[in-house]
């Protein structure tokens, strides 16, 4: 079957046999390698997308459901090239050493700023509950996301 | 989709029920068979918030619902023990019609259920009057997204009824239904009181051992909660 | 203290050693715009999978490839005899399979692979191929192999007095679990025929000459026939040592002229790499009423599974550095690493150091207890100092051991204010109140190599070449995220004088060995070449233009530009340089003798929450002091503390594959648990930096050491809160509850 659907603003059009996920599709079809996937089951959060407004795993989202709704991913969530707040603080405080759960935490924290954007560091930390990393301890991520709390408009 | 991501299951047909609105719909005590842990998280009854926090991620809240999980009926699906305390009911509907099954007939065993192969769930239906005090607790060994190791719902009533709602421990969510009716006749209970109420909690369940833990730990760790869950009942 | 090296004045450029330069590819991975080997594609590519056996130990009766090769799409079903070269492949032994076909020695040992026209036929066929299998009982008790003699190697350290007693001794016996790297990105590659015979290589990989060397004998090439190059990779932790897909890949590749993708699932992962060797333990340790440490009598059991990886050097590792980073001068250890029907082990960050500090820093607080010893103060009362021997080699220590400044540093870091409302045990499962949590701080040391020992021709190349771009390194050196491509450029600008310098990876065709990304190596030696090529480039500009100094506008004399940097550039200026550090050698039968390159020791205390009576942990802070030499840069190595801290924590009370029969029975991220953000403990580190490592500027690696002891931390300070006498890691809910 074929899906329309609205991706990072755009209207698009993808192929679909059920029953593959959207991140499949995101990846192999619409060439959009930003979405990772670590680990098959919706445990990590590497391949998180905004789907209508709320953060999901697109590895846990088959494609054909998303007929008519609008999909934001890593790709989607920077303008023109252009770091967005909440990459702009990663990058700064060191948050990226591999780099590989790094697009899931974008789109998890960038969601996170854009409905509370005053979040306490409780909040932060519960906002990311869902996205692993092995690489960083946490540390920078929290450190980098701390920085802009109260700044992001 | 973990099992068709993993390639263990290729289904012939697939019903995607994403759009099918009415399943969305929460009423009262009918909460459709789509909302939700996000939802419930924020404007569920205590003990179904409480367990809602608790399941996998913020991503997953999002996405996941209550029928999702009662359809998957693993034994140690968070929302269940709720359900079991409260006495609530699967409604299942199908091409015939209606019916309302009661929890403890919609479980049969591990990952199974009463449902026909015709049937969907449509909801989950809640008694109309709650016990005034309810309060959820769930063992696991890292702070998040962890299937639980023993997870329990207490209930009390001014009048002294209890129910206890646990997970994890048997094949299907349980009853322990020597404890209640030993607790319930109680007013204030004592801390032998309590002690015992345990006791009897533990010897109810019957969990294994696993990868996850031991049948001895379960067996420890349901007195343990469950006499945790009852004193916060009763300040 | 001795140099091998004079350690030159960094030249003060922006961008040099001492910054935390932040790195080049930051922008890329934050916009999803980075390359990882599971990103890669090319024209008329197919995809591959593998035929896997589900047993852990079985005869290979039959193996009919035709129900695969029915299915449409596919294009190829190979097995062993389709190896063209050498069939057995492996890190320190060549002993595994490149295909298995007489027998199966481990859960998950690839049989066949298949290439297909796309991913979902891959797999589907893969699942036809026909094996058929003598299921064998499988070898998994490491005791049982070591009374049969299935030992991949026995070790033996004695030094000093053997009869030599104690006033006071403490004797326990410990357990670590197997835990995995389970680095988020998973085994992935594509392998690309070039038409004429020979293949180009880009897989996840630590170290891309091994990878090549292998694929060239397996394959039955020529070296110029094969280029491996390096590749964008999720995290490794050691799980990336040794070949998994890469042999298979290149043979799909050649067999169907095609390119042939493969990405393994992550419940695959946990077959397709070793895994950090689960460990058995005893202990005796004997001291004076004083509590110096007499003698250390140890025995320790390493489970290699089913084949040798690096199990050798992991086992040589533990018993060299099972007695920790104190001065003992009778010492007893036999090792032995067990060849059974588990999955194979090898390589994961901290290599045997890990397991025994579990062990000794657990004795350790036990002599603390018996003699009325505070645990810093006994642990001071026997440190190591540079001069001082090491316990179990008898290696002089020449370069820094800052053992006692590690303990005063952790004594003088405050502790957190007990009224902090520190995240309940339970988490949001609502376990517990607070009224139910008792406190426990607990301390550890720990110490390990850096570098690759015992005679080992560790070496890396790196070239540094002056461009138009700037000065460009030039490297096959792989960065898995712990920030080599930074710290490299920073070497070169440093060490050049111009602020302008990027590092370049470039494939094994294009320059020699840089070693394995691993033994937290890379900086220093990786570092050393590219230090050492810069400066040798430095001085022959000068020399050739006759100036005093290089900067980014060019060579200066006597403060004006002499030749400008356009003019250089053309020029074609570059330097080669192999790097080695200073010999080591093979120990003798009694395992003595300089062994080891260089070492790296830190100290973490941890402070944790009890719940008691269901056994649930909080880890609330983990305070550390690491002898780093010189930070090159100070936020990297931050990185790595906190990073390589949580691993620790993760294997303290969450992290471990359970076994059943040879079979991994939690190999998914559902049952294989890795520490949430809401499981990492607030850390603060210090940077203990002190002269006299032959590493660039003294840098010493720093990639491990966080990982050595934090565990050991935990679980002292869980012990601490609970009074039990904990002694296994991971620590269980009901080893501190029932």
């Amino acid at each position: 079957m074929i899906i329309a659907f609205t991706l990072n603003g755009k209207p698009v059009t993808a192929r679909v046999l059920t029953p593959v996920s959207l991140l499949d599709v995101l990846r192999d079809q619409l060439e959009l390698s930003g979405s990772k996937n670590a680990c098959d089951q919706g445990e990590c959060g590497s391949c998180s997308i905004v789907l209508d407004g709320a953060v999901v795993c697109s590895c846990l989202v088959m494609a054909a459901d998303v007929e008519g709704s609008e999909v934001t991913t890593v790709e989607g969530v920077a303008s023109g090239g252009v770091l967005n707040a909440v990459q702009e603080a990663m990058h700064a405080a060191g948050a990226v050493q591999c780099g590989f759960c790094t697009p899931g935490i974008v789109v998890a924290a960038t969601d996170l700023f854009e409905t509370n954007p005053t979040p306490s560091r409780t909040e932060i930390k519960e906002a990311l509950a869902g996205n692993i990393c092995r690489c960083t301890g946490y540390g920078a991520i929290v450190r980098a996301l701390e920085e802009i709390t109260g700044e992001v408009s | 989709m973990v099992e068709t991501n993993f390639g263990h299951v290729r289904p012939e047909h697939i019903v995607g029920l994403r759009r099918v609105a009415e399943l969305e719909e929460w009423e009262g005590r009918r909460i459709g068979a789509a909302v939700t842990w996000r939802r419930l998280e924020v404007d569920g009854p205590r003990a179904l918030a409480q367990a809602a926090r608790t399941v996998g991620s913020p991503q997953i809240r999002n996405a996941g619902t209550i029928g999702g999980n009662l359809a998957t009926a693993s034994p140690a699906g968070d929302g269940h023990p709720f359900l079991a305390a409260v006495d609530a009911s699967v409604e299942l509907v199908s091409p015939s019609g209606t019916r309302a099954v009661l929890w403890s007939e919609f479980f049969t065993g591990v990952k199974q259920t009463s449902m026909a192969n015709d049937e969907l769930i449509s909801a989950v239906l809640l008694p109309e009057d709650l016990p005034e005090r309810h309060e959820f607790a769930k063992v696991g060994v890292r702070n998040a997204m962890v299937i639980s190791t023993v997870c329990a719902v207490v209930t009390r009533r001014d009048d002294g009824r209890t129910t206890v709602g646990l997970g994890s421990v048997a094949p299907t969510p349980i009853r322990a239904r020597q404890a209640e009716e030993m607790i319930s006749s109680i007013d204030r209970p004592s801390e032998t009181d309590l002690n015992e109420f345990a006791r009897l909690v533990s010897a109810e369940t019957t969990p294994i051992s696993d990868h996850r833990s031991t049948e001895a730990y379960r067996r420890h760790a349901a007195g343990v909660l469950c006499r945790r869950l009852l004193v916060r009942c009763l300040r | 203290m001795t140099t091998t090296r004079t350690a030159r004045t960094p030249t003060q450029v922006a961008g040099g050693v001492g910054e935390s330069t932040l790195r080049p590819d930051g922008i890329a991975k934050l916009l999803g715009e980075f390359d990882y080997a599971q990103d890669l594609r090319a024209e008329n590519m197919l995809w591959g999978a593998t035929t896997r056996s589900p047993h852990a130990r079985a005869r290979i009766v039959s193996i009919d490839i035709a129900p695969a090769l029915a299915i449409g799409g596919v294009h190829a079903v190979l097995t062993a005899k389709d190896v063209p070269g050498r069939a057995l492949f492996g890190l320190e032994h060549s002993d595994q399979p490149v295909l298995a076909s007489v027998e199966t020695r481990y859960w998950g040992e690839p049989v066949a692979v298949v290439a297909a026209e796309d991913e979902d036929t891959a797999r589907r066929a893969a699942a036809a191929v026909g094996v058929e299998y003598e299921v064998l009982d499988p070898l998994v008790d490491p005791l049982v192999a070591e009374a049969q003699n299935e030992v991949f190697r026995r070790m033996r350290i004695r030094r000093g007095d053997q009869e030599a007693e104690g006033t006071v001794v403490v004797e326990g016996h410990y357990e670590v679990g197997m835990q995995d790297q389970a680095p988020l990105g998973t085994e992935a590659g594509l392998a690309v025929p070039d038409g004429h015979g020979g293949v180009d290589l880009y897989a996840t990989s630590q170290f891309v000459h091994i990878d090549h060397s292998q694929v060239v004998a397996s394959l039955g090439l020529r070296p110029e026939q094969v280029r491996a190059h390096p590749t964008g990779i999720g995290g490794a932790f050691g799980a990336r040592e040794d070949v998994n897909l890469h042999i298979h890949l290149c043979m799909l590749a050649l067999h169907t002229s095609q390119p042939v993708k493969m990405v393994y699932d992550r419940a695959e992962s946990f077959t397709g790499h070793v895994h950090r060797h689960p460990a058995r333990m005893w202990y005796r340790h004997h001291a004076d009423e004083d509590g110096r440490l007499i003698r250390v009598e140890a025995r320790v059991v390493l489970d290699g599974g089913a084949y040798a990886s690096t199990t050798s050097a992991v086992l040589a590792n533990a018993c060299y550095f099972a007695v920790g980073p104190y001065r003992c001068d009778s010492v007893t250890i036999d090792g032995v690493g067990t060849r059974t029907n588990n999955p194979p082990c090898g390589a994961m960050r901290g290599f045997g150091a890990v397991q025994v500090c579990v062990g000794y820093e657990a004795q350790m607080d036990k002599l603390s207890a018996e003699l009325g010893i505070s645990p810093l103060e006994l642990r001071k009362r026997n440190a190591l100092a540079t001069g001082d021997h090491m316990p179990t080699t008898g290696q002089a220590i020449e370069t820094p051991m800052p053992v006692a400044d590690v303990i005063d540093s952790l004594s003088a870091m405050p502790l957190p204010d007990p009224r902090d409302e520190a995240q309940l045990p339970g988490g949001s499962g609502l376990t517990t109140d607070r009224d139910q949590v008792i406190r426990g701080v607990g301390y550890a040391l720990g110490i390990k190599n850096l570098g690759f020992s015992e005679g080992s021709d560790d070496y890396a190349v790196a070239r540094v070449r002056l461009t138009e771009d700037g000065a460009v390194v030039e490297t096959a050196a792989i960065e898995v995220g712990q920030g080599l491509v930074t710290v490299l450029a920073q070497i070169a600008r440093s060490a050049l004088g111009v602020s302008r310098a990027e590092v370049r990876h470039v494939d094994t065709s294009q320059i020699g060995s840089a070693g394995s990304t691993s033994a937290s190596r890379q900086t220093q030696i990786s570092g050393g070449a590219t230090l050492e090529a810069s400066q040798r480039l430095r001085d022959r500009i000068l020399e050739r233009h006759e100036g005093d100094d290089l900067t980014d506008q060019g060579v200066l004399r006597a403060g004006e530009v002499a030749v400008p940097m356009a003019v250089l550039t053309a020029e074609g200026w570059e330097e080669t340089v192999t790097f080695r550090h200073p010999p080591t050698e093979p120990s003798d039968e009694n395992g003595q003798g300089v062994v080891h390159a260089d070492f790296a020791m830190a100290g973490h205390r941890a402070v944790v929450d009890v719940d008691p009576e269901l056994g649930l942990v909080t880890v609330v802070r983990i305070d550390t002091a690491q002898d780093v030499g010189r930070a090159l840069n100070p936020e990297s190595v931050r990185g790595q503390i906190e990073g390589g801290i949580l691993q620790g924590v993760g294997l303290a009370v969450m992290e471990e594959l359970i076994m059943d029969g040879g079979v991994i029975k939690n190999s998914t991220f559902t049952d294989y648990l890795l520490p949430t953000i809401l499981d990492a403990p607030d850390v603060e580190a210090l940077l203990i930096e002190q002269d006299g490592s032959w590493g660039p500027f003294g840098a010493k690696g720093v990639g491990e050491p966080p990982t050595i002891s934090s565990t050991a931390a935990v679980i002292a300070a869980i012990r601490d809160a609970t009074g039990k006498e904990i002694d296994r890691a991971p620590v269980r809910p009901q080893d501190i509850a029932l």
